[in-house]
C-alpha cells in the first residue's frame, strides 16, 4: 500500500479536534491526583483523594445503586428490547408495524425532561412509591430503545436461511432462536447491554425526576456535591469511571480484533487447503 | 490407484407413464399471490416417489416459491399440496419430512461441521450413540471425515457445499430439496457433483426436487423437467422429450440453441403437414407434425445439429433443400457453428462436427451451399 504523506492541515485538524474532546477528561484526572484541597491550585502528587474515597459512606452507596440500576435496568432492556427487534426484523409487514417502529425510534429523539416528567405522573398517578424500582423501570424504558435499534440493524445483516434451515431440520420456532438466531445476533445483543448499561450509569435528568428518598444514584450524588463546591474527591470517583469504561471499550475492541484476525487466517487456510 | 467400479447399469424409470402410478408429490391447482404479484398461477404437477425432478426457469418464474411452499416456508394462497397422501396444510416447517438444501448452504456458523449434520438428528430426540454413527456414515459419503471439527468458514466453497448436502440427507428425508444447490461452484467442480447428485439419488432411493436455471443442469440431472414461467409450466417431459419435442416456442428457445421458421400452414396430409415460409418463400415438408389445421399460423423449428450443410445440391429426395451462404463460422473445437444466410433478414445456424482435423475447411466464407434436413427432423409449433 502506498504511504501516504500526512499533511500540516491534517494534523492541525487532528490536534485541535482531539483536544476539544479530550482536555477537559485529561484535566480531570490530572487533578484527581492533587495534593492540594482547591481544585485550580496544582499541590503535588497525591492519591489522599481515593484513599477517602473509599471511607466516603455516601458515595460508595450511591456508586452501589447506581451499579445495581444499571444491572437490571440494562439486562431488562436487552431483553425487551431483542423482543422488540425480532418483531421488526422478522415478522415482514403486519398491520401497524409503521407507527411501532416510529414509536420504537421515538424516546432516542425525545427530550429527557419530557421522558422524566411523563414517567413522573405516571408514577404518581399510579399512586406508587418512588425509589430503586421507578428509576430502574424508567431506564428500562428508554434504553430498551436503543437496543431494539442495535439489535435490529445486526439481524438485517444475517442470513435468514439459517433460521430457516433450523426449522427445516425439525427445530421449533423458540429453540431456533436460542440455539441459531440468539448466537448469530449476539455481538449486537452484547453491545445493546453495555449501551444500556452506559446510558443508565451516567443518566442525570430522569433519575432526578423519577427518584425517590433513599435511592440516590452516582450522578445525582456527584451534581449536588459539585453544587456545594467541586472537591478533588468527586475528580477522583470521575476518573475512576472514565477508567473503567476506557477499559471497557479497549477490551471490546482487542476481542473482536482478535477474532477477526483469527477468522481471516482459517480463510487463508481454507482457500490454501482447496488449491490442492 | 484401483479404479472404483461404476456400479450397475441405471435403469429405466418411467413411472409418469403409468396410468395406476400414485404421485408421491401433488400439487393441485396451487397458486400463490404476493400482493398483487401472481408467483405461482392455478398449477398442478405430479411427482413421483425416487424420481428426480427438476423445475427448471429463470428468475422469478415461481420455481423457488414451489419448493418453499413445499418445504413449508410458503403457504398457498389456494390449492393443495399432497405428499405420499397426506395434505400438507397447516404442517408446519419443521414437522415436514422434507428436507432443504439451500442455496446459500446456511451452515451454522457457530457449529462445527460434526454439529452441523447432528443438529436436525438432534431435534428429533435421536440417542446418542446412534447420531455418532450416522453422522460418520453422512461424513463419509460426502468425503469430509477430515474435516469434521472444523468452523464452515474453515472450508472451501466447494467443502461447504457438501456439508449442506450431508446436513440435509441426515435425517433420510421423503424427499430432498435442492435450491440452486450448484450456482456458487465452478463449472468443473459443478459438473462433478452433478454426476455424484445422480450417484447419491440412485443409492439412496430418495425423491430429488432440485430448482435450477440452468438449463444443462437439469438436462443432466433430471429424469424430468417441469419448465416454468411466469408462475406457469410450460411442459414436463423427460429431457429428451423436451429437447427434441418441445411444446411451443418458449420451451423451443429456452432449451438449447434452434431455428424457427414462421408461416402458414399450406396443407395437411394425415400426420403430415406443408408449411409455407414467408421468409424463404417456399415450402417446409414436415413429417409426423402431430395435430395441425390447414391456414393457420405455425413455425417450424429444428435443432442446429439436425441441419445439413453441402456445396453440391443434394439429390431430390424426401428431404427439405434451401439455398444459402455462409455468413459466419464459429469455430469451438469439437463442433463449428455455420451461420447461414438464407434471405436478408434471416440467418440459419448448422452444427457440424469437426471430425477431421482442421487444416482446410471444406466450406468456408462466402461459399454458396445447400442446407437439407429430413422431413421428420424437426416440429411444428403452434403456440
Amino acid at each position: 500500500m502506498e504511504q501516504r504523506k500526512i499533511s500540516w492541515f491534517n494534523i492541525t485538524s487532528l490536534v485541535l479536534g482531539f483536544s476539544f474532546l479530550y482536555l477537559p477528561i485529561v484535566i480531570l484526572v490530572i487533578y484527581s491526583f492533587n495534593a492540594s484541597r482547591l481544585v485550580t491550585v496544582w499541590g503535588g502528587f497525591s492519591t489522599k483523594w481515593y484513599v477517602s474515597l473509599l471511607n466516603n459512606e455516601q458515595m460508595l452507596d450511591a456508586a452501589w445503586v447506581t451499579l445495581r440500576i444499571g444491572f437490571t435496568s440494562a439486562t431488562l432492556a436487552t431483553i425487551l428490547g431483542t423482543l422488540a427487534a425480532m418483531v421488526l426484523a422478522r415478522q415482514g409487514r403486519f398491520f401497524g408495524r409503521t407507527l411501532f417502529s416510529g414509536m420504537i425510534y421515538a424516546p432516542l429523539v425525545m427530550p429527557e425532561v419530557i421522558l422524566g416528567l411523563s414517567l413522573l405522573l405516571l408514577f404518581v398517578a399510579m399512586d406508587q412509591a418512588r425509589g430503586f424500582w421507578t428509576i430502574m423501570i424508567a431506564h428500562t424504558t428508554f434504553a430498551m430503545c436503543y437496543v431494539a435499534v442495535v439489535v435490529q440493524s445486526r439481524l438485517a445483516g444475517f442470513d435468514k436461511s439459517l433460521e430457516e434451515a433450523a426449522m427445516d431440520l425439525g427445530c421449533p420456532p423458540v429453540k431456533t432462536f436460542f440455539h441459531v438466531t440468539l448466537p448469530q445476533i449476539l455481538p449486537g445483543v452484547a453491545a445493546g447491554w453495555m449501551l444500556a448499561f452506559t446510558l443508565s450509569l451516567d443518566d442525570l435528568v430522569i433519575a432526578s425526576f423519577t427518584t425517590g428518598p433513599g435511592a440516590t444514584t452516582l450522578p445525582m450524588k456527584i451534581y449536588s456535591q459539585v453544587r456545594l463546591g467541586v472537591t478533588p474527591e468527586i475528580n477522583a470517583v470521575c476518573t475512576i469511571l472514565v477508567g473503567i469504561v476506557t477499559v471497557g471499550v479497549i477490551t471490546a475492541s482487542l476481542i473482536t480484533k482478535r477474532q477477526q484476525l483469527q477468522r481471516e487466517r482459517d480463510e487463508r487456510m481454507a482457500f490454501a487447503a482447496n488449491q490442492h | 490407484m484401483a479404479k472404483k467400479p461404476i456400479g450397475p447399469v441405471r435403469r429405466a424409470f418411467a413411472p409418469w407413464e403409468d396410468p395406476n402410478a400414485i404421485p408421491f408429490i401433488e400439487f393441485r391447482n396451487v397458486t400463490k399471490r404476493f400482493g398483487d404479484f401472481v408467483a405461482v398461477d392455478n398449477l398442478s404437477l405430479s411427482i413421483y416417489e425416487r424420481e428426480f425432478h427438476a423445475l427448471l426457469g429463470g428468475s422469478g418464474c415461481g420455481k423457488t416459491t414451489m419448493m418453499r411452499m413445499l418445504a413449508g416456508f410458503e403457504t398457498p394462497t389456494e390449492g393443495q399440496i399432497l405428499l405420499d397422501g397426506q395434505d400438507l396444510a397447516g404442517i408446519p416447517p419443521y414437522k415436514r419430512p422434507v428436507n432443504m438444501m439451500f442455496q446459500s448452504y446456511a451452515l451454522f456458523p457457530h457449529m462445527t461441521v460434526e454439529a452441523n449434520i447432528a443438529f436436525g438428528l438432534k431435534q428429533d430426540g435421536m440417542p446418542a450413540s446412534e447420531i455418532k454413527s450416522r453422522v460418520d456414515e453422512m461424513l463419509r459419503l460426502v468425503k469430509l471425515e477430515p474435516f469434521a471439527k472444523r468452523k464452515p468458514h474453515q472450508l472451501s466453497g466447494g467443502q461447504r457445499q457438501r456439508v449442506a448436502l450431508a446436513r440435509s440427507l441426515a435425517k433420510r428425508p421423503k424427499v430432498l430439496l435442492l435450491d440452486e444447490p450448484l450456482a456458487a461452484l465452478d463449472k468443473k467442480l459443478r459438473e462433478e457433483t452433478q454426476l455424484e447428485l445422480m450417484t447419491l439419488q440412485e443409492d439412496l432411493r430418495m425423491t430429488f426436487l432440485i430448482v435450477t436455471h440452468d438449463q444443462e443442469e437439469a438436462m443432466t440431472v433430471a429424469d424430468r423437467i417441469s419448465v416454468m414461467d411466469h408462475g406457469h409450466i410450460r411442459q414436463v417431459a423427460t429431457p429428451g422429450e423436451i429437447y427434441e419435442t418441445p411444446n411451443s416456442r418458449f420451451v423451443a428457445e429456452f432449451i438449447g440453441d434452434i431455428n424457427l421458421f414462421s408461416g402458414q400452414i399450406s396443407e395437411v396430409n394425415e400426420n403430415d403437414a406443408r408449411l409455407f415460409c414467408t421468409v424463404l418463400g417456399q415450402h417446409i415438408d414436415i413429417q409426423g407434425a402431430g395435430k395441425v389445421t390447414a391456414g393457420s399460423n405455425a413455425a417450424f423449428a429444428i435443432r442446429p445439429e439436425k441441419v445439413r450443410i453441402s456445396l453440391d445440391k443434394p439429390e431430390p429426395s424426401n428431404a427439405n433443400v434451401i439455398p444459402g451462404e455462409v455468413w459466419d463460422i464459429a469455430y469451438m473445437g469439437d463442433v463449428s457453428i455455420y451461420h447461414i444466410k438464407i434471405a436478408e433478414t434471416e440467418t440459419v445456424r448448422a452444427v457440424v462436427a469437426n471430425t477431421t482435423r482442421l487444416v482446410e475447411r471444406p466450406i468456408t466464407w462466402d461459399d454458396k451451399i445447400w442446407l437439407s434436413w429430413d422431413r421428420d427432423a424437426g416440429v411444428i409449433l403452434t403456440k
